[in-house]
């Protein structure tokens, strides 16, 4: 740029100089105006020279496929533009989804799209290529062909895909003496232990929560972070309508607050130490075991429970957590049978993983081998055991000790930089597979874009092992299918990759009894808590990053979970009592110590957390994550030991420093107004309509403002409070729809966080007992809107069909629509927050929202997108918008239907029908806001005959 | 100072307050202020204007024809556009439908290199687009052509234009033009991709025609979000 000015060059006083000064800055402001700026470029439309079958450009395509979780898959529809993945969607016919998913299905797409993903092959840091590889695995595998495989091992996580395990069972015939480990952190042991201890081998537990009228878990959050939480969310809800019939009752016992412990009707929160003790005596209580000593911990909690379990035979559960100890799952089984409840609340299965194995048992053979140097080549396909396998093997040393390894990872990880060889991963959206669901139903993963960067998939690097290096994934899989469909043409084949989901291969029923355990001996030393220093911790897999797997996606990195509402971090939770005895607070550092290791971890209280216990998320503290997971939080599995995968006995000590954790929700508490209404089921069943008794809690009757014709549509939303969970699915759904961007930890910090749905939590104190609650607020759509009327440029405006939309092209920033927003529901881009700049997640935005630009306020619009796109095309028919066609992102995603939407001028939708249920109710009223977005009120289905939840925390020391 | 400039007034000695050099100054300032003012308008509105000027072709990679094609040839919008009906985006004939008649047609004429050799080569021409809207904009080619706009009321006589240009400023008070009142410019469905101007509607045949479409509100048409979200 020529001519540019500074600063100094205005401020001369000397008048003389005027007129060159002039002419000079005429000069410069040409030129800033020549060179500055220019005008937008030209773009171009670039068709293809053969058109691909079906492509309609402008139009998005839908795939049937699969994610997997711990190798569990979840049928996926993904939304495809012009080829590019960019939202995922739930597969109704899918039994682990019915067009439902979790937060990590919604995330996909970004980690796809994840521009730190691994592009290359690397030996030993450096960059090869595919044939270097191969040449250099020929030369290995020549020799294991001479030795029959000595030497030959094979790390895998767990196997659902039928394809791999054939490919397996081919591997073994090849190389017999080969050795296959498995090795997932989050694993299943002691339920397999427990189910090999209940009825002498292994066999799965599907639950059937929408015939259980009683429910009791065990410190067993299956809500969220499990292959199975989306359906058994959907099931369990099903019986938690009031106006349907009877609800269910849910009973929690659990050391960390989970979802389930928010949705229970009677919570409470026990160590898990004492957790073991009310099992062994609730099972002495029902007549099943006549040892085991000592009171129950919760005697009211229990007393409740006999009588619903005695009241309802045939329809009770008990669902155990992992962690709980093998011989209390078989405890738990032969309760459950003894209930009545097999075949209908539950029954057992042929497991759906191909051999389960002792996953610890596994991981410690392996470590043994290689000191044995019985290793001579290492493949590890997926997983990241450096960094995630039980803490005193020490595996990212022994790895470096293995002549030839190769991983096969997304990222280059902490694994990968042990081993002599690593191979970019395809990722699932980029791959020929199969999987199984949790329930065993077969699906194809087909891809939905070609490899970005040369990855290969699991099925590939099995070929090379096979010696068929040429035998593409899709050989593999169509191959495997072929036979096994039996028709000679491929209609079923294409039928499968149409629907994603293979009919008839959900694993059938097994019918076994469980014969009753030796009593259950007495509590592990790690259960323990002896005295305010030596604390239980527990390790629970972490609601944003799994099992640290997600690490580098910011998306869920920002979410904040659920309970905490904590981002970008995880923390030691503990609860109130114990952090008093500690005398630490939130932010504060602790150290712990757990046999010759230690980690430093910022506290964070919670609650209602249990006492004498510390909850250590996993899956943080990475340290080759990539930029956006390296160095948040802290390394839990520093603690986690082969001895007790779940707990360990930990010596706390405060140290002077601080962590600086951000929460997204500083305040828990109501203060008194009803934002969160709720009611038990005999306050329900005596008073239908009591979220909207009282004066102040209706929309006043008159407003000054003119009404708005209420022609045409007319949009309108209605959140279910009874059926949402907390899950956070909504959210980072509707980030992926609208394009919203990641602030980062220290925006978050300022409060500048840009999700359009948030999920609020507060807590409810009655009497002692201290419970969460849960409310999505999105925008409310007011039909007075208070944004509007401030707005000096018409930015924020009313459309025809009611919706309150945000035009970005003439926002100005002035940000006075957010300041009188009574529901805070605004968001402003304080700076550039969207990226722009990176390719790859350009290719990641969807073409039907505006990209917002720095200084613009945004907010929920109901998916104007979608709507647009429905009327555009039931006019096309010359047909009306039929009721459930538009579909918001936050409703599609949501595992337990919670969110309705649709036309509340159609007298037979489902929102029309849900704003005349009793228990619909405005947020804040009393303000004459009139919200299109209205919430059903709470409703508790509590046991009369416990003495009210006052008196179920029991413990004394409380 | 006020105290001062009192006294002044008192002793009748009306000096002036501010010398002639510093009216000067104020002069040429302000006229400095006034003429930036008017170079930045200028400067900003050039900066958002689109690259090509109305009815100026901007280059291709293929000097195409529209004339040639629609006028000549009379071959339907349709064959080419396939998507017009059934998406937002009108759609660019990909290099195989161009081929249909050019494998036969004009097959060897150097001409059409570039188009034989993206099929050879599975390479994608790029093409320049003549009609840029801004991206927060969205237009839907289906919703106007199954509402009876036909094409030439935004493309012009695109059957009299031997190279593509922009017929139309494409701002948006044009595009307000027509969704503040739509009647004038709609025609039968029938004559949707006609070139041929039809005679101007009628008052009668406009109310027919907004009922035949199912225009009932034209408040919808203006709201915000038919075009921006």
């Amino acid at each position: 740029m020529q001519g540019e000015l500074h600063p100094d060059d205005l401020q001369s006083d000397s008048f003389s100089d005027e007129r060159r000064r002039f002419l000079k800055l005429l000069a410069a402001s040409a030129a800033l105006a020549g060179s500055g700026c220019s005008g937008p470029p030209p773009e171009t439309i670039v068709p293809f020279a053969r058109s691909p079958e079906e492509s309609l450009p402008g139009r998005p395509l839908f795939y049937a496929t699969h994610l997997t979780l711990g190798g569990y898959g979840m049928g996926v529809l993904v939304e495809t533009n012009e080829g590019r993945p960019t939202k995922v969607e739930g597969n109704p016919l899918h039994p682990a989804s019915l067009g439902a998913t979790d937060v990590f299905g919604q995330a996909a797409v970004l980690q796809l799209w994840d521009p730190e993903r691994s592009q290359t092959i690397l030996h030993r840091g450096a960059v090869a290529t595919w044939s270097e590889f191969l040449l250099a695995m020929e030369e290995r595998l020549s020799q294991f062909d001479r030795s029959r495989g000595e030497g030959l091992f094979l790390l895998t996580g767990r196997v659902c895909s039928p394809t791999l395990q054939h490919q397996l069972e081919r591997l073994r015939e090849r190389y017999p003496q080969a050795n296959w480990h498995q090795y997932e952190p989050l694993h299943r042991d002691f339920e397999l232990q427990g189910s090999q201890l209940a009825f002498g081998r292994t066999y799965d537990t599907r639950y059937f929560l929408d015939r259980a009228r009683v429910l009791l878990t065990l410190d067993a959050d299956f809500l969220s972070c499990a292959p199975c939480s989306v359906r058994y969310a959907r099931d369990l809800i099903k019986r938690r309508n009031p106006e349907a019939g009877p609800m269910s009752r849910i009973y929690a016992l659990e050391s960390f607050p989970g979802l389930i412990g928010a949705k229970a009707d009677h919570r409470l929160a026990l160590s898990p130490g004492e957790i073991r003790q009310f099992l062994v005596h609730l099972a002495r209580s029902l007549g099943i075991s006549s040892e085991g000593a000592g009171d129950s911990p919760a005697p009211a909690f229990e007393n409740a429970l006999l009588q619903d379990l005695n009241a309802n035979p045939g329809a009770c559960l008990i669902m155990p957590g992992t962690a709980l100890a093998p011989e209390l799952h078989a405890l738990v089984h032969v309760i459950n049978h003894r209930l009545g409840g097999v075949g209908k609340t539950f029954e057992h299965i042929e497991p759906v993983a191909f051999e389960p194995t002792l996953h610890r048992e596994s991981i410690r053979q392996l470590a043994e081998a290689i000191d044995q140097r019985r290793v001579q080549m290492l493949v590890i396909l997926d997983g990241n055991p450096a960094y995630d396998a039980p803490a005193d093997l020490e595996l990212a040393r022994r790895l470096r000790a293995v002549p030839e390894s190769v991983h096969l990872s997304l990222y280059v990880d902490e694994t990968s930089t042990q081993c002599t060889w690593h191979v970019p991963r395809a990722h699932e959206f980029e791959h020929w597979s199969d999987t199984r669901s949790f329930e065993g139903t077969v699906g194809i993963v087909q891809p939905l874009i070609a490899p970005l960067y040369g990855g290969r998939s699991v099925h590939e690097l099995m070929s090379v092992l096979l010696r068929t290096p040429a035998t593409t994934p899709y050989d593999s899989v169509h191959t495997y299918w072929q036979r096994s469909f039996s028709a000679a043409d491929d209609d079923a084949w294409h039928k499968a990759l149409r629907d994603g989901v293979v009919p008839g291969t959900a694993r059938p029923a097994v019918s076994i009894t469980p014969k009753v355990p030796a009593a259950p001996p007495a509590p592990a030393a790690t259960l323990l808590h002896r005295d305010p220093t030596s604390l239980v911790a527990s390790f629970v897999p972490d609601q944003s990053v799994f099992d640290g797997r997600f690490a580098n996606n910011a998306w869920l990195q920002e979410i904040p979970r659920s309970m905490s509402k904590l981002t970008w971090d995880n923390a030691a939770y503990v609860s109130p009592h114990t952090a008093a005895e500690l005398r630490v607070e939130t932010g504060d550092e602790i150290e712990m110590r757990h046999g010759p290791r230690s980690i430093r971890a910022g506290i964070w209280v919670l609650p209602d957390h249990a006492d004498g216990c510390v909850t250590l998320p996993l899956g943080y503290g990475r340290t080759h994550a990539g930029s956006i997971g390296n160095g948040v939080g802290f390394d839990a599995y520093r603690l986690r030991t082969l001895e007790d995968p779940w707990h360990a006995d930990v010596q706390v000590a405060a140290t002077s420093s601080k962590w600086s954790l951000v929460t997204t929700q500083n305040h828990a508490q109501m203060q008194g107004r009803k934002i969160l209404r709720r009611a038990s089921a005999e306050e329900f069943a005596h008073n239908p309509h009591f979220a909207t008794s009282d004066e102040d809690e209706r929309i006043p009757d008159h407003t000054l403002y003119p009404d708005y014709p209420r022609d045409s549509y007319q949009w309108g939303m209605v959140i279910d409070l009874n059926a949402c969970i907390g899950c956070n699915a909504c959210t980072i759904a509707c980030q992926a729809e609208n394009n919203i961007p990641v602030v980062g930890k220290e925006e978050v910090d300022r409060g500048r966080e840009m999700h359009w749905i948030r999920v609020d939590r507060y807590y409810r104190e009655e009497g002692r007992h201290i419970g969460a609650e849960f409310q999505p607020v999105p925008c409310m759509q007011c039909e007075r809107a208070p944004c509007e009327v401030v707005c000096p440029v018409e930015a924020s405006i009313h459309d025809s069909q009611g919706l309150n939309v945000q035009v970005y092209n003439r926002c100005v920033g002035t940000r006075f629509c957010s300041n009188n927003c009574p529901y805070k529901v605004r968001r402003f881009n304080f700076l550039q927050y969207s990226n722009t700049t990176e390719e790859s997640l350009k290719a990641l935005q969807n073409p039907d929202v505006t990209v917002r630009q720095r200084g613009v306020m945004e907010k929920c619009t109901y998916c104007v997108q979608r709507i647009q796109r429905g009327r555009i095309d039931a006019q096309r028919s010359g047909q009306r918008i039929q009721d459930g066609e538009v579909v918001t992102a936050c409703q599609a995603v949501c595992p337990t239907q919670a969110i309705t939407f649709g036309d509340i001028n159609d007298p037979d939708s489902q929102v029309r029908r849900l704003k005349a249920s009793p228990r619909n109710y405005a947020l804040l009223a009393q303000l004459n806001t009139r919200p299109r977005t209205t919430y059903l009120a709470q409703v508790v289905n509590i046991n009369p005959a416990a003495d009210g939840p006052a008196s179920e925390r029991e413990r004394d020391e409380v | 100072m006020l105290r001062r400039t009192a006294c002044r007034l008192l002793r009748g000695v009306m000096a002036q307050v501010f010398d002639r050099g510093v009216v000067l100054a104020f002069k040429v300032g302000a006229l400095i202020g006034l003429v930036l003012i008017v170079a930045l308008s200028f400067a900003w509105r050039w900066s958002i204007a689109y690259p090509y000027a109305l009815h100026a072709p901007p280059p291709q990679p293929l000097p195409f024809s529209h004339q040639h094609h629609v006028r000549d040839d009379g071959i339907d919008c349709r064959y080419c556009h396939t998507s017009v009906e059934k998406s937002a985006f009108a759609g660019i004939p990909s290099s195989d439908i161009c081929m249909t008649c050019h494998s036969q047609l004009f097959s060897q004429v150097a001409l059409f290199e570039p188009l034989r050799q993206s099929l050879r080569m599975n390479a994608r021409l790029r093409w320049t687009r003549v009609n840029d809207l801004p991206d927060f904009v969205y237009f839907d080619h289906s919703a106007h052509v199954s509402h009876g706009v036909p094409c030439r009321e935004c493309h012009g006589r695109i059957d009299q234009m031997p190279l593509t240009a922009r017929a139309a400023s494409l701002e948006m008070q044009w595009c307000l033009s027509c969704h503040r009142d739509p009647a004038p410019h709609l025609v039968e469905p029938e004559h949707v991709f006609d070139m041929q101007p039809q005679p101007a509607p009628s008052k009668v045949e406009q109310g027919h025609l907004l009922a035949h479409y199912a225009i009932l509100d034209v408040r919808r048409l203006t709201d915000c979000s038919t075009c921006h979200r």
